[in-house]
């Protein structure tokens, strides 16, 4: 590892620097070389195939609930081919595993860890100039603890379900015949994963920062990730605590939860949501962070009011901690709280709102290249306005009333983190796929996928206000004929969306195959991943990045006989104090 | 960073506390052990658990400043092992708060001596 | 502040462009500039962690306070059952190894390597020694059956039922572990394996002081016994010697099978056993008071056989009578013990008949002990992690790992150790002292 006298800039594509060939998918061979890597880069890689997996295992479930939905006494979970492999168990309790197994797969396993874990290990060090994220063996085991907690789920699958919902609320839990004692395990060592994860990015954003990199100019997706990381390292141990005494609950009756021995099961309420609004926020900050990042440099225009989107990343991280309780208002919470309760949430969609208006003002005159990350980012904000809108007449007092436990509150959900994290998820992963694998899939393709999942995705959740708002009740295996014309709309929404989500799938690994390389910096975009070779080398900085305003794109220009971005000799504004001093490695 | 002044920077960032000084601490938490234990006997009413909970965070402070090297850490560790109390305060207080709301009146009244001067919840 | 330093770091690095040959000590991961940046990192990672354990331990906290908040009198008497004398004498164990581990710190920024190991040692005696206690605490409210709420058989009048010697079976593996070190160390001393002698020797010696620790307890706990409420004699020995040969220890262990079998078909059973049993007092609910009925009611045994007749009779498909009139009597029962609905054993303590007497059921002193065994056993289970990096850290001790330089990991586990000692002083008071 050589380091030359830096010359001027930060020219990628000068004589000296490695080719693309030397990089960290290259750098060592063999299933052992992944297994026990401590790179960043692959764990990355690894948790974005794990995550994949099992949003497409709780995916096929989801698909599995639309299509017994099709019919008001219930369709496909009763046709031959399930029933082949559910035996002769009651449909009805099959449905309530399948719901369960959904609810509890895309939280635990994919939504949390989507984002922050996937695409923040791959791209954390790298935007912060790091070498790697501070404690790398940390962040390996946090990998096998989520590959260890995804076996637990799996196990209860295949044991004997589990239908509780993702929430285990007792007393049901306490006394349900389903495995849960074996899915609360893997839920309690997937937070371990998580933690971990979080604690890792909070060392590495304060203590790895090269010279220059103020907090200031940080990527707005660090922030993000920052704002995430102390909900999940603040929030998670509560979240450990309650289901260890959910497992003591069940083995020795302790009473504490459990209404059989004096316990009171609103406590446990109490105890799960003041992890689990947290851990909402968990799911969806990071994906602000995506947008953020995306609207940006494909808007080529300065983020509009930076310090607001990385105050309110903090901001809503914070508030989060005080609105559990919405989750609770007809479960017999004192009045005084419930009112206590809603005030506060109403205060969290501040901060949201500033977001969504500062990534309009971001467009507003930017020159927009409508690629296939801007299009998911487009439908991102689309979504998530309807999706937060909706929130707030959950957490009216009297309006929850009426719509609590229905298909509104399925619909709500599903706006915020479908419409939301996993849009986002997406948008990011067609983002910086070229960085991590140096290849670039097919534009028309990745935009029609995008297109079938915001068509899907709309003809699936937007019927399903309607049937809350009319009575529909959630976690229902029936219902009455009168809603069917709007399930069955629902359903087939549900087949578009798998399209879509195929088709997204189907092109990102069609493009591992094609020969074209991908240049350094794909977008134009200025934070540091992209001053880096695609796919980055090992140590992903072969010397000191020049850091510089993450969000300046004066300097990027395209250059039409290169057919890439390319960064004009710049004029360094940096005042001579913060120039790096040397070359590093 | 006064702690290394004239060091080499980013080496010699230790500073040893006095024999002494630790010695002290553990004598005066093991007097306050004695107190908190002496203080049993006599009846204090409600105030009980005001004064055991008193003691018991000197004591916790004492640990923390002097054995935990808290009096000497950077302020973003003291903020963060001290915040996270912040947010133990609002969580014990809020379920603390409303599980003594709801006790009295989310139960079935069976016997008219239960029924507490609240309201029932209709929620 | 973080940011001076990288700057810091930075300057530094300015004079030779790479410094990784030079600059880049052993004990230097890769990714770090200097041993400062590393320290701090390492020491800001485990502050987050002590942060997450704060929270974890939050959780039993708030459900202390909710349960103490709702029926004080029954931490108070259930309070009585422990022995402050020994909680007294476990904190200052801790504040003692708190000590020694404020000393090792020091001794290790000093390069002073034998008396650090000699510190992370004592630390490790003490850690044992607290556990010793713990045991024999542990052990003699299980032979009570002072258990959580699902397996509470506290029978005031039968304090002491015979039982298996619970503090032998926790022994069990200690004594395991402490021949297993000591071969360790005869053989590293027969094969003059220094090293590893020197390693042994010291680990021997905190086994050692996990039954020094065990002793303490068994000597100071019949004392406290006299002053404890019902109690007449030394609970384990008495244990002890019923298990040896006591020919009524098959029964008792079905009583306590009995206790186990908590759901709520076991009702039915209370009911009959209680009208059996001489009506001591006039108990309003004859909820949940089975192990303490079990034992003396010699009725016990034929009712029991009555109803697994009727069970299985009640298996057959075509009795469906004898089934109802099964599901109608456990009904029954749960109606009338008041776990069908929520709370409803609330009532009778607020009246002026629910005193003093109703507090040792599983749904008052259960829960209790409950909380007491979830906050001390969780508690215990960091303990026992902490020996396990303690140990870990003797080793690098002997090793002369440590310099000034590089004394983190010291550091870190210390600041793990003191938490622990932490949680133990609000923890002592919280469960020892209520009057």
């Amino acid at each position: 590892m050589s380091a030359g006298k830096i010359s001027s800039g930060s020219e990628i594509d000068d004589p000296g620097y490695p080719t693309p060939e030397e990089n960290y998918l290259t750098n060592s061979k063999g299933l052992l070389s992944w297994i026990f890597t401590l790179d960043h880069k692959r764990i990355g890689v690894m948790y974005l195939v794990g995550v994949s997996v099992a949003f497409l295992v709780a995916g096929l479930l989801a698909i599995g609930i639309r299509l017994h939905l099709m019919s008001p006494d219930g369709w496909f979970l009763e046709t031959g081919a399930v029933k082949a492999i559910t035996g002769d168990k009651p449909t009805n309790d099959v449905y309530n595993q399948v719901f369960t197994l959904h609810g509890a797969i895309m939280v635990f396993l994919f939504i949390i860890p989507s984002v922050p874990a996937a695409l923040g290990n791959f791209l954390v060090p790298i935007m912060l100039g790091a070498k790697d994220v501070a404690f790398p063996r940390l962040n390996l085991s946090s990998f096998y603890l989520w590959m260890f907690g995804a076996f637990f789920f799996i196990s209860a699958l295949l044991a004997s379900g589990l239908d509780t919902g993702w929430t285990f609320y007792t007393p049901y839990s306490t006394t349900s015949n389903t495995s849960v004692i074996l899915a609360t395990s893997g839920a309690f060592i997937l937070g371990f994963s998580s933690i971990f994860t979080g604690l890792n990015f909070i060392v590495t954003i304060n203590t790895m920062r090269p010279p220059g990199m103020t907090w200031f100019r940080m990527p707005l997706f660090l922030w993000a990730t920052y704002a995430t990381s102390i909900i999940q390292v603040l929030a998670t141990p509560v979240l450990g605590i309650t289901l260890l005494l959910l497992i003591a609950e069940r083995t020795m009756h302790i009473g504490i939860f459990d209404p059989q021995y004096n316990g009171d099961p609103v406590t446990f309420q109490h105890f799960f949501w003041f992890y689990s609004h947290p851990a909402v926020y968990i799911m969806i900050l990071p994906a602000f962070g995506v947008i953020s990042e995306l609207i940006s440099v494909h808007s080529h225009k300065r983020i509009f009011g930076y310090r607001f989107v990385a105050y309110s990343s903090i901001a809503i991280a914070l508030l989060g901690f005080l609105v559990w309780g919405h989750h609770m208002f007809t479960s017999g919470m004192s009045p005084v709280t419930t009112i206590i309760f809603s005030a506060l949430t109403f205060s969290v969609s501040v901060p949201s709102a500033i977001k969504v208006f500062n990534w309009l003002a971001t467009m507003y005159k930017g020159s927009i290249s409508l690629t296939t990350p801007m299009v998911y980012a487009i439908v991102f904000i689309f979504l998530f306005t309807i999706g937060g809108l909706t929130g707030l007449h959950l957490g009216t007092l009297a309006t929850d009333q009426h719509l609590h436990d229905s298909y509104f509150v399925v619909a709500h959900f599903h706006f915020v983190m479908v419409g939301g994290t996993l849009v986002a998820f997406l948008g990011g992963v067609f983002h910086w796929w070229p960085k991590m694998f140096g290849k670039m899939y097919s534009e028309k393709g990745g935009i029609a996928s995008a297109a079938l999942v915001f068509i899907g995705f709309l003809v699936t959740f937007l019927p399903q206000f309607i049937l809350g708002s009319r009575g529909m009740p959630r976690r229902y295996a029936t219902y009455d004929p009168e809603f069917q014309t709007l399930h069955v709309a629902s359903s087939i929404g549900s087949l578009i969306l798998g399209l879509g989500l195929f088709v997204a799938l189907f092109v990102l690994l069609k493009s591992l195959f094609s020969k074209e390389r991908a240049p350094a910096n794909m977008w134009g975009g200025a934070t540091l991943e992209w001053a880096c070779t695609s796919p980055p080398p090992f140590y992903n900085f072969q010397r000191a990045p020049a850091v510089d305003d993450p969000y300046d794109f004066t300097d990027i220009v395209w250059d039409s006989v290169s057919e890439r971005y390319v960064r004009v000799e710049p004029e360094r504004k940096l005042a001579p104090e913060e120039q790096p001093a040397h070359a590093g490695e | 960073m006064s702690a290394h002044e004239g060091s080499k920077e980013g080496y010699d960032f230790a500073h040893p506390l006095p024999l002494s000084l630790l010695f002290g601490v553990f004598l005066a938490l093991t007097a306050l052990t004695v107190v908190t234990v002496a203080q049993a006997s006599f009846d204090l009413g409600s105030f009980d658990i005001v004064v055991v909970m008193f003691i018991a965070t000197i004591k916790a402070c004492l640990v923390m400043g002097i054995f935990m090297h808290l009096a000497w850490d950077k302020p973003f560790n003291i903020l963060m092992f001290v915040g996270s109390f912040v947010f133990v305060a609002l969580f014990i207080v809020t379920t603390l708060y409303d599980s003594r709301a709801t006790s009295q009146d989310s139960i079935p009244v069976t016997n008219d001596i239960v029924a507490g001067p609240n309201p029932k919840v209709e929620s | 502040m973080a940011t001076s330093e990288a700057g810091h770091s930075a300057d530094q690095h300015a004079g030779d462009a790479h410094g990784h040959d030079h600059d880049h000590p052993d004990y230097l991961a890769h990714h770090f500039d200097t041993p400062e940046q590393q320290f701090d990192s390492g020491k800001l990672g485990m502050w987050l962690f002590l942060v997450t354990e704060v929270l974890f331990f939050s959780g039993m906290f708030c459900a202390y306070a909710i349960f103490r908040a709702w029926r004080p009198e029954v931490f108070e008497g259930c309070s009585q059952f422990l022995n402050t004398k020994l909680g007294a004498i476990n904190t200052g164990v801790l504040l003692f190894s708190s000590f020694t581990m404020a000393w090792a710190v020091r001794a290790s920024q000093l390069e002073e390597h034998k008396k650090t190991a000699a510190l992370i040692a004592t630390t490790l005696c003490c850690a044992m020694v607290f556990l010793g206690v713990k045991a024999v605490e542990y052990s003699h409210k299980w032979a009570m059956g002072l258990l959580p709420a699902g397996l509470f058989s506290y029978d005031e009048n039968n304090p002491h039922p015979p039982g298996p010697n619970w503090l032998l079976y926790i022994c069990m593996p200690f004594i395991v572990i402490t021949i297993g070190v000591f071969l360790w160390m005869v053989f590293s001393w027969a094969t003059k394996a220094k090293f590893q002698f020197q390693c042994a020797k010291p680990l021997f010696f905190v086994c050692l002081s996990f039954f020094g620790g065990v002793y303490l307890g068994t000597v100071l706990e019949p004392k406290v016994e006299d002053h404890a409420v019902h109690a007449s004699a030394d609970g384990h020995a008495d244990a002890a010697e019923h298990a040896e040969g006591d020919p009524h220890a098959e029964g008792d262990s079905h009583a306590e099978g009995e206790a186990e079998a908590a759901g709520a078909d076991e009702g039915e059973h209370t009911e009959e056993a209680h009208e059996a049993a001489p009506a001591e007092e006039e108990t309003e609910e004859p909820v949940i008071e089975l192990g303490s009925v079990v034992p003396k009611s010699g009725t016990m045994v034929d009712t029991s056989r009555d109803l697994e007749i009727q069970r299985k009779l009640a298996s057959v498909e075509a009795n469906s009578a004898v089934r109802d009139e099964l599901n109608a009597l456990e009904r029954q029962d749960m109606n009338a013990s008041g776990a069908i609905t929520y709370h409803q054993t609330d009532d009778t303590s607020n009246t002026i008949a629910g005193s003093e007497e109703d507090v040792m059921r599983r749904s008052r002193a259960g829960v209790f002990f409950s909380i007491y065994y979830c906050m001390t056993g969780v508690h215990a289970i960091h303990i026992l992690a902490g020996i396990g990096v303690l140990v870990w850290l003797l080793v690098r001790s002997l090793r002369k790992d440590f310099n000034r330089n590089y004394y983190g990991p010291v550091d870190y586990v210390g600041l793990y150790w003191h938490l622990v000692d932490l949680i133990w002083i609000y923890l002592f008071p919280l469960m020892y002292l209520i009057r």
